[in-house]
């Protein structure tokens, strides 16, 4: 079979076998050494956007107290906390990073389909955040538009980082997309045309399926983003008028003829939903595979999670405009985008319930990646509620642009994937490094993580209720904000600080244990998918020695009865432990 | 949005239809040997040939984006159609005539006539080229009549429109240039047939995307 020969030709193996150290770590074909490439770059960066939001913290905390932060820079870190985050952050690292890592390891590949466009996939990334960070040192800084780079204010005077700083935005989000679509390309291929013998669709870990689908939604979503890019570039530098209006720029005209600012938030939602999803899908997928793993069971409803990403991924395509009720739409439209909203819930609801349904009556392990697992179910459930709040025209115009909406988002799709994200990280820390981490520090990591960011979040939403703006970089005598409303602040501020400086505990983890960590088994968690049956942990270059693995059942075969191991690898064949369940009955 | 949005659906339901043949009645809680071309490569294809087709399916989302933003831009006050020049129908020949010959060469190809190779990729090449430099040609003529990217969105809308279907046109011809230079060197066809194949599906949708383009750019 094709599928089988492309994976495993013998030239395609010589082809990019690493000979030397520069070919081996540098410039490396082998998709695990580049899923490390991406991670570092993207925690670099994120570490980067995290500095910049503890300033940001400072300013709303303590106004008035550091001379170091004005409103042009405090605008210039909001703008790129947020862009940094969400794209360069979550995207790369769970497609990037987590995709790499775990498809071709997973499917029972030895790697990529196209292992030299995977290598460049990921310079041309690193290209893209040189670019990013770049513009930090450009004349006026960088862009200080906000993450939505909403037009005409993003390239007009008055906002931060007009000159340069825009310009190196969107040319670096252009660069980005050309590197994830070398990646995403990659990724389809690679699911859909080299998966071992017996891996069939229906048989693949909801991690695969999670990336897969993001995947999709990525290559087909971020073109909107591209031609936004391309067209506000052309309005910068050449004065086209795609989004700038008719407009009197401080007594001059600047010689735009009327463009449209709602054309560009068309355009950029229609990414920016689906993006949501981007991050979303593959953090549902780990998440399904932590929570059987750790608490012993199958996981609940597989061929409805299945179904629940597929319908979720399509459905993203159609809720957009719910981001811009307060832009002003046709009540119909309104309507129409609430009605979409809300029934995107249904399959989300449905993941959730089948999580709980998963650690019902399990053997619950309450190791680091589980509690981090548990954490993201919790912040999902509270981020999700409050989306059912803005998702209602009525509810979400008054609530538009006040920290309620902050509060929704960064649980939603900001703690919740970063759970998932370090849970994902603990799990297969083993099989990257084969070596074990700290327990103990990892649990410390967790909980003051999770309770310092709920300390975070849920005053937020508070701020939120009683009208506190966002983006303000100060409140000033502002009548309806009663005093408690800064106290609040404040404390939110102490606790933004303490969870920062609580990361340092993983990475101190991180390096602890690549030093003096325990050899790691090569299966730890006696888990059933194919990345646990390597021959070798780490995994070596071509991941599977001589033979590829042949796969005879699914990838939850968890406590089966009558099996004296609680797991069964996915490449037991049925004459040597059961054959999971009888025909026709579905597992609880 | 409306073109967005059903050439999406479209892509979207392809996917979803394989995807509900691939899993309906699946019981993958059932540990069995697979016979193993079930279930596995959609259509039998291979790699190549899927990783063109999601290009593509990318490339129809940029496109269609694009004169997706060009049917809500028209709509403002300050939109002056352009007259696009006369020589974009013989571009719009020359483009079809490569695609022809793309067809042509491929054919013979596939069926063993490998004697239609070396002509029918200089051929196309040539075409091809054709087809850019008379876009270019029809840049400058606007440009010399004072209708200048920025003079008027239906303006600026064109030129988007034509540099970026001409740079995927210089993307393809990077595959062809390989793939000629190979044929040029005496490479045996059989080590070329992929490319060849596969750029012809490539200029066939490039084709239609400019058909449509042109289509959308006379009637407004």
């Amino acid at each position: 079979m094709a599928y089988v020969s492309i994976a495993d030709r013998d030239h395609e193996i010589e082809h990019h076998d690493p000979q030397t150290f520069i070919t081996k770590y540098v410039w490396s074909q082998d998709h695990k050494v580049i899923a490390v490439q991406y991670s570092i770059t993207a925690i670099f960066v994120g570490v980067v956007a995290l500095i910049l939001s503890a300033m940001m913290r400072l300013q709303l905390g303590f106004p008035d107290t550091f001379s170091f932060i004005n409103p042009e820079n405090y605008y210039q870190f909001v703008t790129m906390h947020g862009m940094i985050m969400v794209i360069y952050l979550l995207t790369a690292l769970f497609l990037g990073g987590f995709g790499n890592y775990l498809i071709p390891l997973m499917c029972g590949s030895r790697d990529m389909v196209f292992p030299y466009m995977n290598m460049l996939s990921y310079w041309v990334y690193l290209l893209s955040v040189i670019i990013l960070l770049t513009s930090f040192f450009v004349q006026g800084g960088s862009t200080g538009a906000g993450w939505t780079l909403y037009p005409p204010q993003a390239i007009m005077p008055g906002t931060p980082g007009i000159d340069m700083g825009i310009v190196l935005m969107l040319l670096s989000l252009a660069v980005f997309i050309v590197a994830f679509t070398m990646g995403g390309l990659n990724y389809v291929t690679t699911v859909l045309q080299a998966r071992c013998e017996g891996m069939t669709l229906m048989r693949m870990p909801l991690s695969v399926w999670g990336i897969f689908m993001a995947t999709v939604l990525g290559l087909l979503a971020f073109p909107a983003l591209l031609v936004s890019a391309i067209m506000m570039l052309l309005d910068k530098t050449i004065m086209t008028s795609f989004f700038i209006p008719a407009i009197s720029s401080m007594g001059t005209d600047p010689g735009h003829t009327g463009g449209s600012p709602i054309l560009f938030q068309h355009l950029f939602w229609f990414f920016g939903h689906p993006e949501v999803y981007i991050v979303a899908l593959p953090a549902f997928g780990i998440v399904s595979d932590l929570l059987s793993t750790h608490a012993r069971k199958n996981i609940f409803g597989y061929r409805m999670m299945v179904w629940a990403i597929v319908i979720i991924g399509g459905l993203s395509f159609v809720v957009w405009a719910h981001h811009m009720y307060v832009s002003g739409m046709n009540p119909y439209f309104g309507f129409f985008f609430a009605t979409t909203t809300l029934i995107i819930a249904v399959p989300t609801a449905l993941k959730v319930y089948n999580w709980v349904l998963t650690l019902w009556q399990g053997n619950i392990h309450l190791r680091v990646p589980m509690l981090f697992a548990i954490g993201f179910v919790f912040t999902f459930i509270h981020g999700g509620l409050t989306g059912l709040f803005l998702g209602n025209v009525t509810i979400d115009l008054p609530l538009s642009d006040t920290y309620f909406v902050v509060a929704h988002f960064h649980m939603v799709m900001g703690v919740s994937p970063i759970l998932v994200v370090f849970g994902a990280i603990y799990h297969w820390f083993p099989k990257i490094t084969g070596k074990m981490y700290n327990e103990t520090l990892g649990k410390w990591h967790f909980w003051m993580t999770f309770l310092g960011t709920y300390s975070i979040y849920l005053p937020m939403h508070y701020l939120g209720f009683l009208g506190v703006p966002r983006r303000y970089f100060a409140m000033g005598n502002t009548e309806f904000m009663p005093e408690s409303a800064q106290t609040l602040n404040s404390s939110i501020t102490l606790s933004a600080l303490f969870v920062a400086a609580t990361q340092i505990l993983f990475f101190v983890n991180v390096i602890w244990s690549l030093k003096s960590g325990k050899k790691a088994d090569p299966n730890p968690w006696g888990a059933t998918t194919l990345e646990w049956q390597t021959p070798d942990t780490p995994p070596k270059h071509g991941n599977w020695g001589h033979d590829l693995p042949v796969v005879y059942r699914w990838a939850y075969d968890y406590s089966v009865p009558g099996y004296p191991d609680d797991f069964i690898p996915q490449n037991v064949p049925p004459q040597e432990a059961p054959a999971g369940r009888e025909h026709g009955t579905e597992p609880d | 949005m409306e073109f967005i949005l059903v050439i999406l659906a479209v892509i979207l339901a392809v996917f979803l239809g394989w995807l509900v043949k691939s899993s309906f009645n699946a019981q993958p809680w059932v540990a069995e040997a697979v016979d193993e071309t079930a279930n596995q490569a959609p259509m039998n294809a291979n790699a190549r040939v899927v990783a063109l087709a999601t290009l593509l399916a990318v490339m129809t989302s940029f496109f269609a984006l694009i004169m997706s933003a060009y049917g809500l831009r028209m709509d403002y006050g300050d939109w002056v159609p352009l007259n696009e020049p006369q020589l974009l129908w013989l571009n719009t020949g020359m483009l079809f005539l490569a695609s022809f010959v793309l067809q042509w060469t491929r054919n013979g190809v596939v069926s063993g006539r490998v004697s239609r190779l070396k002509p029918g990729l200089m051929m196309t090449g040539l075409l091809t080229f054709a087809f850019l430099a008379g876009q270019f040609a029809a840049w400058r003529m606007l440009s010399a009549s004072g209708q200048y990217i920025s003079s008027n969105p239906a303006n600026a809308f064109f030129y988007l429109m034509t540099v970026v279907h001409a740079l995927h046109i210089l993307g393809g011809m990077y595959v062809w240039a390989r793939a000629t230079l190979r044929v040029l060197k005496g490479a045996h066809p059989d080590s070329v047939r992929e490319s060849v194949v596969l750029c012809t599906v490539y200029w066939h949708f490039l084709l239609i995307v400019w058909l449509v383009m042109f289509g959308m750019l006379l009637s407004t």
